[in-house]
């Protein structure tokens, strides 16, 4: 009897144990952490046993599962498993000598990602799970009897369950000359640092197979700056998804981007080039020279340990399994794309979590438990070198009974393709070239097998009088899937509407949903908004009762009607006196645009309290003060007036997250004084107060640091200097670093710039806080003419387009079409708004002042620093008492306790 | 009754508030021109911030009722009656006016 069977709730019954070790079968024990946790009560049984009978051993049983192969999904296997409630002592062995990453979005790396970007987990991450990682080495063998595995470095892991997550590798076609060097294959990060060696300073790189990775290779290519050739087998294109018609579209809007596209193309031989460090020879006589090859004709699963070890494989390859995901012994799974299910790989990665899932189910005890994988869907939907194209079921219209509906406009490029069944009922499939659109749609049509409505071909046919027949999300059945990436179906997103979610925002916070491939976003939308739609949530985005406007519109109305005050604003497009939402909200915009003076009269009674008195307000009512210290550069005689002001007015003196230095507890009445004498010592205001541009916090950079290439402070001074007292719907704060190793954590800022050795690479839309959110690369190796361009363009199409207290990261979630959008804005002018954004930006960057300085030079906007109009006292309830040498607010019972020391 | 100055009309900020000692306690007076009682008073102390801080809220309108916010953890406080809409606690009010260029407040004496 295999000992898991003894198991009940992870605790051996000690009869059992007994007669188990009584067998003697040596084994090893070891008690998993967490494992009495969930009885406490059979944890003090057990204790209180194990005292009084020191004979007995009371010892636990995890199963031993043992991984081999640590891609995307043998890592999901993993967590999945960790996160369930089942009992393993997990090993994973991967021969990757990095833990998994992210595959799928490889190509990024040529994009300026770093590997690390692309980790899905790390050792430490491992470890704190208690799984024994094991990495840069490949099992070689499997022994079934002995029920271990070894490893080339000739280690040996012992197993009860053993799971094979080998995936699989680049198919090279046997041509003669693949061995030279150059000749290269496109899977691995390390693949692509060789790739993009073999590129440097090179002209030309083919790329053999025109399939769907082939061409993701080819852009990569292009985008390193090379001529690049596609060069096919076959006659077209992605023979593989599209029919004859998206195939010849492909490659027409593929060409216009300057591809090479060359099919019917046999390979012959490969030789030493007298251009270029290569020639290839076609079976047409034809030649091609080139510096580099890289071979993406296909891939084959990695089977070969399987099939040593007597395991069966499919005809064309592949490990076999059953829905349990099970190998031909049983104590074996196989999951992902080394898997072969009825004659069938399935090379994307969504079935293949769907079949970690199903394996890691099975160890469950309960037959309820277990989950089957039965095949997946196969549709896609991707951009390739910018063109879109999706394929859903049939793409081509094998079926006997398929009938077509095509669609093809030659003169913008685009090609579709419905497949139905004869009775014009069921979508069996599409083809999509140049226009996905329609995808979500018809994938919701095939998936649900619903119904279609009486002119099929009206879902592919652009809409020339009115809409078009939308399928409504009403008509979506709850186990629709609405997120393949994540599997969240429409019924997981009704739950979490259940539980509290009220945007598209939560939701996907919530549920996943949309932030796998993204392909999904404007379904979930439809979704989204049909289910409060219905549950009467009225979706208002007006600011407050007083504007029936967005601040989005309200920003646009007072730039166009060239308003410039509050009361102008309200009369004309709003109503009633305004509120404590939309008054900042207008003020901000108002500074935005025109940049006055905080405390100019019209201006005073919109602003906040903080902005009021240019100064932070604390719980007691007394105010914080903290002048701007750009980049975090600070001269010495600057920190001493900063300590004797603290002094004489005695105030808390902390060093804040933001590189420089806040003085709490200053009474309104002494504001104006403190001010005069620090902008006396140099300094002026940081707008610590406003809804602005905070610090650009800096490392040293290479003028100080061994590793910097550049130097960042003076690059931190300068974009601080720049954007110093821009107003923003929400407080904006950025960082500059001087290499790579990111001291100055730039890439958690609103504008993150991080130093490379050819300029400067510009992340955006980061955020510490409560939702942390990493930035996105925005643009590499920029000089600093474009840094600048781009940061002034990108500030203000935020101060522009946000809503009220949006932060940049929230802007950019919400903001529809998403980087890719964001980057046609302001990288290609899409909208044709750059100049005017730029022309904006220096508006506002000519008009600064520090805003303490105008005030201190004016009786009027110092009228309102007075504790009492008509007497000249302090306000008794502010009482400090004195913590670690410095003074801090009193508490409501020590106020109340006289005997306590009041200082200050 | 009778009738004591507070201080003079420019010692107002149209629109927002200002803080007065009226017989040693804090009194947060607003001057709101273009309504027809133009000054408002209320305690200055704010009941759920623990601070003196009222004159420095904001202020503006819900519905028909004029309101401060006060600036600490924005409830709202009725000009008018002091009540705060958010939660059950109220401000003192004072019957203040403006007589010529100066602000008065009246004081019953029981
Ligand atoms: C460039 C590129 C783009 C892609 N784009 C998409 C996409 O847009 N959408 C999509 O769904 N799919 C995409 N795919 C496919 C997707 O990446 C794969 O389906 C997925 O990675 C398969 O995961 P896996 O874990 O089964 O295999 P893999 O990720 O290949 O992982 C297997 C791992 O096991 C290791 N291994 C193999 N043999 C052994 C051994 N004997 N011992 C130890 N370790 C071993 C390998 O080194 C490898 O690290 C793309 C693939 C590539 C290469
Ligand atoms: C009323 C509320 C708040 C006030 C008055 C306030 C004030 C400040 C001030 C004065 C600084 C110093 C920045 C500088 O040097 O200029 C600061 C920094 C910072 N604040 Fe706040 N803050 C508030 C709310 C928050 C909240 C809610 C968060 C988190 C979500 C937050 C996160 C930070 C961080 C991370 C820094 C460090 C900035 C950096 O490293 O660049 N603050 N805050
Ligand atoms: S980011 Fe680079 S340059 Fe800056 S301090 Fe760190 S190591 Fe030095
Ligand atoms: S983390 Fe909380 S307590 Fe600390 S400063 Fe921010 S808001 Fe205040």
């Amino acid at each position: 009897m295999h000992p898991i069977q003894f198991l009940e709730d992870g605790v051996l019954k000690v009869g059992t144990l007994c007669a188990y070790s009584y067998l003697g079968r040596p084994h090893s024990f070891s008690i998993g952490n967490g494992l009495f946790s969930s009885n406490s009560s059979d944890v003090y049984f057990l204790t209180a046993a194990a005292a009084s009978a020191a004979v007995l051993f009371f010892m636990v049983y995890d199963m031993k599962v043992v991984v081999v192969g640590n891609g995307m999904v043998g890592h999901h296997y993993v967590e999945t498993l960790v996160k369930s409630d089942i009992n393993a002592d997990i090993t994973i062995i991967g021969g990757e000598t990095r833990p998994a990453y992210d595959r799928v979005h490889l190509s990024e790396v040529f994009d300026g990602k770093e590997p690390e970007d692309l980790a899905m987990c790390t050792r430490q991450q491992y470890k704190d799970w208690g799984v024994k990682a094991h990495f840069g080495d490949f099992v070689s063998k499997i022994n079934r009897d002995a029920k271990h595995v070894v490893t080339e470095g000739g280690r040996t892991f012992d197993y009860d369950k053993l799971v094979l997550a080998t995936g699989s590798y680049p198919f090279i076609p046997p041509i003669p000359g693949k061995e030279l060097p150059h000749c290269l294959a496109y899977r691995t990060i390390d693949d692509l640092g060789e790739i993009k060696a073999s590129a440097k300073g090179k002209k030309v790189g083919v790329v053999v197979g025109g399939g769907l990775l082939g061409l993701e290779c080819a852009n990569a290519l292009k985008n390193l700056g090379l001529e690049a050739h596609v060069v096919e087998f076959a006659p077209g294109l992605m023979g593989v998804q599209l029919d004859e018609g998206g195939s010849n579209m492909l490659r027409r809007k593929i060409e216009a981007l300057g591809v090479k596209v060359h099919t019917s193309k046999a390979t012959q031989k490969i030789v030493e080039g007298d251009q270029h460090r290569l020639k290839m020879a076609f079976a047409d006589e034809s030649e091609l020279e080139t510096d580099m090859i890289v071979f993406s004709a296909g891939i084959r699963p990695y089977d070969q340990l399987a099939r040593d070890a007597d395991l069966k494989v499919g005809d064309r390859g592949g490990i076999e399994i059953d829905y349990q995901c099970k190998t031909s012994d049983e104590n074996i799974f196989a999951i992902g794309e080394c898997a072969v299910l009825g004659n069938f790989i399935y090379g994307l990665v969504a079935p293949g979590y769907r079949m970690a899932e199903a394996a890691v189910s099975q160890l469950n005890k309960s037959s309820d438990d277990k989950e089957s994988f039965t095949g997946a869907d196969m549709s896609t939907k991707l951009k390739l070198l910018g063109v879109e194209v999706g394929s859903i079921g049939d793409s081509k219209g094998m079926a006997d009974e398929s009938r077509a509906f095509v669609f093809s406009d030659e003169r913008s490029d685009v090609y579709k393709r419905l497949n139905v069944s004869a009775d014009g009922k069921k979508v069996l499939g599409a083809t999509l070239v140049g226009d996905t659109a329609d995808y979500d749609t018809l994938l919701q049509y095939y998936l649900n097998d619903i119904d279609l409505p009486n002119d099929p071909e009206s879902l592919i046919l652009p809409a020339s009088d009115g809409e078009k027949p939308a399928l409504g999300a009403d008509a979506l059945p709850l186990a629709a899937t609405i997120c393949s990436c994540h599997n969240v179906s429409k019924g997981d997103i009704i739950d979490s509407i259940d539980g509290g979610c009220v945007s598209v925002a939560d939701v996907k916070g919530c549920t996943k949903a949309a932030t796998g491939c993204g392909g999904c976003a404007a379904l979930l939308k439809n979704v989204v908004d049909a289910e409060l739609n219905a549950r009467g949530v009225e979706v208002n985005t007006d600011i407050c009762e007083h504007f029936e406007h967005t601040r989005q519109e309200l920003f646009t109305i007072a730039q166009a009607t060239q308003t410039k005050t509050f009361d102008e604003m309200i009369e004309r497009h709003g109503k009633g006196m305004g509120c404590d939402i939309c008054k900042p909200a207008v003020a901000s915009i108002m500074a935005s645009l025109w940049n006055e003076h905080v405390l100019d009269s019209d201006l005073v009674p919109l602003q906040d309290t903080n902005d009021t008195f240019m100064a932070n307000m604390q719980k007691d009512g007394t105010y914080s003060v903290v002048p701007r210290v750009p980049g975090g550069e600070i001269l010495p005689e600057q920190l001493i007036a900063l300590g004797e002001v603290a002094k004489k007015y005695g105030l808390y003196s902390k060093i804040t997250g933001g590189q420089r230095v806040d003085l709490f507890g200053a009474k309104m009445n002494d504001l104006p004084d403190i001010w005069k004498e620090l902008i006396d010592a140099g300094m002026e205001t940081g707008h610590a107060y406003a809804k602005s541009l905070r610090t650009v916090k800096s490392c040293v950079g290479s003028t100080w640091c061994r590793y910097g290439v550049q130097d960042s402070v003076g690059q931190a001074i300068d974009l601080e200097n720049r954007y110093k007292g821009l107003r923003t719907p929400h407080k904006l704060k950025m960082a500059v670093s001087g290499c790579t190793r990111e001291c100055a954590e730039a890439q958690s800022k609103d504008v993150g710039v991080i130093a490379t050795e050819n300029g400067w690479n510009l992340y955006v839309s980061g955020n510490g806080g409560m939702k942390p959110r990493h930035a996105d690369l925005f643009a590499t190796d920029l000089d600093t003419e474009t840094l600048l361009k781009y940061i002034d363009r990108f500030l203000m199409f935020y101060v522009r387009t946000a809503d009220r207290l949006q932060r940049t990261s929230v802007w950019l979630e919400n903001l529809e079409g998403g980087l890719d959008y964001l980057r046609e804005v302001i990288i290609d002018d899409s909208l044709g708004i750059c100049d005017e954004l730029e022309t904006q930006m220096q508006h506002v960057v000519d008009t600064y002042q520090c805003e303490w300085k105008t005030a201190i030079n004016d009786q009027e906007k110092l009228k309102r620093f007075r504790q009492f109009v008509n007497a000249d006292k302090d306000d008794e309830n502010v009482v400090f008492v004195e913590e670690r040498g410095q003074i801090r607010p009193a508490t409501e019972a020590e106020k109340k306790r006289s005997q306590f020391k009041a200082v200050g | 009754m009778s009738q004591n100055v507070i201080c003079s009309i420019n010692d107002l900020v149209a629109n927002s508030g200002v803080c007065a000692l009226i017989n040693d306690e804090q009194v947060a007076l607003f001057y709101l021109p273009n309504t027809e009682q133009k000054v408002y008073a209320l305690a200055n102390w704010d009941p759920l911030g623990k601070a003196n801080v009222i004159s420095r809220g904001m202020i503006g309108n819900i519905g028909e009722e004029l309101v401060v916010a006060s600036p600490l953890y924005k409830q709202h406080f009725s000009l008018t009656s002091g009540h705060c809409l958010e939660e059950e606690v109220s401000l003192r009010t004072y019957d203040v006016a403006i007589e010529g260029d100066f602000v008065v407040f009246n004081e019953t004496v029981s």
